[in-house]
């Protein structure tokens, strides 16, 4: 079927149908207690109107963004080294098994009490959730990384950096991207839990803060923010993840994903080849 | 004793023969008191440069590990493999090994030139020069047309022909070849033992080919080497075939050896 019929049927109807039983729901019961769409689209408009909303936004996208840059950043080399080196692998892997088990928002105050009430705080703590989802991701494919291709590289000739560089990283791609995209989802919890605590701005901000004011409507309006947050940057991965990285086998389960392909003239392999990226860990 | 005159015109000199002696390969440690489990146990032959060597074995003989300690992939237990004077050791570029299922060697992320030209990167070839060699290559195993192309866009037949490119590219000296023609259907695997044979009278390399297929020994190989059963496989038997190229399978000539190859087995 065309793309607009595609979109309006996966897309739209769905959502509408969500927003008339919301609706009808809303109308059942007390709207301090469950508010409809419309008194959540108020609610939204509302808080537009002295650019709080956009500025809440704002503040929590930065944050996560940037823990969850800077975490990925981190956690892909030390993947990378974990996986390759056996003797590394040895010594850091049982700390991290037990580290990782202790969930970011376990450390809200103590990274407060470290590391103050700034935005630091706040970063570190979704870096400390990132990193370790994007470590085990990573250090996964790494040890995917089939042995022939490995041999194959190196009666080529190629030296051990080369071999890591130009095999071990290109075919660990698609486990990495799976864990950057966990670790997003990751970071969006993180961030909710230290805006809730330790924090005058953001969206973890509004809806812990909307109960002073019994402003169901305004806690409504956090939560579509965050999904609609959510779902902008994680599509938004996909889209880059499969045109920048189309070629390591990076697969993202978009809506353009699903949509169906062109069948492919050749024939098709029965494995998927250079792994892919549902090796889900974390 | 073979009488294909191309084979043997441009042969290696004594630098590009393979000898192993009393090769021994066991990967479990040794219980004291007791003999360790050899996966293979006493292997000697010479394999001369140029020449198309087979090694003929059941399935789990240790044919493999063989030809992956004489590769450089694995280390023997016991023993010696050198190449001419050279004890082997580690991979090698002189070494290429082409393997069974061309899905887990060659790299699917790049394209069948940029997989061709790989070990030609690695070793900080110009561009221009590596675009010469792997328009060669890729056009002498048969797929002109297809350069730009993904591994999984290919057939199995296809994909194998890329990795003979691919190693082929690195001009090694020996080929080692790991039954690599048993995951693909029989017409396509006829056709790749035809181009094998042209590739190697073109390119006069020396090539190891394992097997448990007598007919594609006997279609192939100018020297067969018989490994029996394991555990502690050995090569118990050297059988040549003179038989000129390009063979057929109805040959008399070849059946009669097919034949007591085959009672060999059969005992």
């Amino acid at each position: 079927m065309n793309r607009w019929k595609y979109w309006l049927l996966h897309g739209v109807l769905p959502w509408l149908g969500v927003l008339a039983v919301w609706q009808l729901v809303a109308l059942a019961s007390d709207p301090q207690f469950f508010p409809g769409p419309y008194l959540t689209l108020k609610g939204a408009i509302e808080l537009s109107e002295d650019g709080s909303l956009f500025t809440y936004i704002g503040y929590s996208f930065a944050r996560v963004l940037s823990g969850w840059l800077l975490g990925s950043l981190i956690a892909i080399p030390i993947g990378l080294v974990m996986g390759r080196f056996k003797f590394i692998r040895a010594i850091t892997d049982p700390i991290l098994n037990f580290i990782r088990f202790i969930p970011a928002l376990a450390f809200v105050t103590l990274f407060m009490l470290w590391f103050g009430i700034g935005e630091e705080s706040k970063v570190i703590l979704i870096m400390y959730g990132t990193v370790f989802t994007v470590i085990m991701n990573t250090m996964t494919g790494v040890l995917s990384v089939e042995e022939d291709k490995i041999r194959s590289a190196r009666s080529m000739g190629a030296s051990e950096w080369q071999i890591m560089l130009h095999v071990i990283v290109p075919a660990t791609v698609p486990f990495i991207f799976t864990g950057v995209r966990i670790a997003m989802s990751m970071s969006y919890l993180a961030i909710l839990g230290a805006e809730m605590v330790a924090a005058n701005e953001g969206v973890g901000f509004l809806i812990w803060n909307a109960r002073l004011y019994f402003k169901t409507d305004w806690i409504f309006v956090g939560l579509f923010a965050l999904g609609i947050m959510g779902f902008t940057t994680d599509r938004l991965l996909g889209y880059v993840g499969r045109k920048l990285l189309g070629r390591y086998g990076v697969v993202h389960s978009g809506a353009a994903g699903q949509r169906a392909r062109k069948p492919r003239k050749a024939m098709q392999p029965t494995n998927a080849t250079g792994g892919n990226s549902y090796g889900k860990v974390g | 004793m073979n009488s294909n005159a191309n084979a043997n015109a441009n042969a290696l000199p004594q630098s590009g023969t393979i000898r192993i002696e009393n090769l021994r390969k066991s990967f479990a440690a040794a219980h004291p008191g007791h003999e360790p489990h050899y996966i293979i146990k006493d292997i000697n032959v010479t394999i001369r440069g140029g020449e198309f060597f087979i090694l003929l074995g059941p399935s789990g003989c240790g044919k493999s590990t063989l030809l992956n300690i004489i590769a450089g992939f694995i280390g023997k237990t016991e023993g010696k493999v050198a190449l001419g004077e050279k004890e082997i050791v580690r991979p090698g570029s002189e070494r290429a090994m082409v393997f069974q299922q061309a899905d887990s060697s060659l790299f699917p992320w790049l394209t069948v030139r940029e997989n061709v030209e790989f070990g030609l990167r690695m070793r900080k070839v110009p561009k221009g020069e590596r675009r010469q060699a792997s328009d060669h290559y890729i056009r002498l195993v048969g797929l002109a047309g297809h350069e730009d192309k993904f591994p999984k866009e290919l057939s199995g037949g296809m994909k194998q022909r890329v990795q003979l490119a691919r190693v082929l590219a690195n001009d090694p000296a020996i080929l080692l070849m790991d039954e690599p023609f048993g995951a693909l259907d029989a017409m396509t695997r006829r056709t790749m033992q035809k181009e094998l044979i042209r590739i190697w009278q073109e390119t006069n390399k020396t090539v190891i080919f394992v097997t448990h297929d007598i007919q594609e020994a006997l279609l192939l190989g100018q020297r067969i080497g018989i490994m029996s059963v394991g555990p502690s496989s050995q090569i118990t038997d050297l059988y040549d075939n003179p038989l000129p190229y390009p063979r057929n399978v109805t040959e008399p000539k070849l059946i009669e050896l097919l034949d007591t190859i085959q009672s060999h087995f059969d005992e």
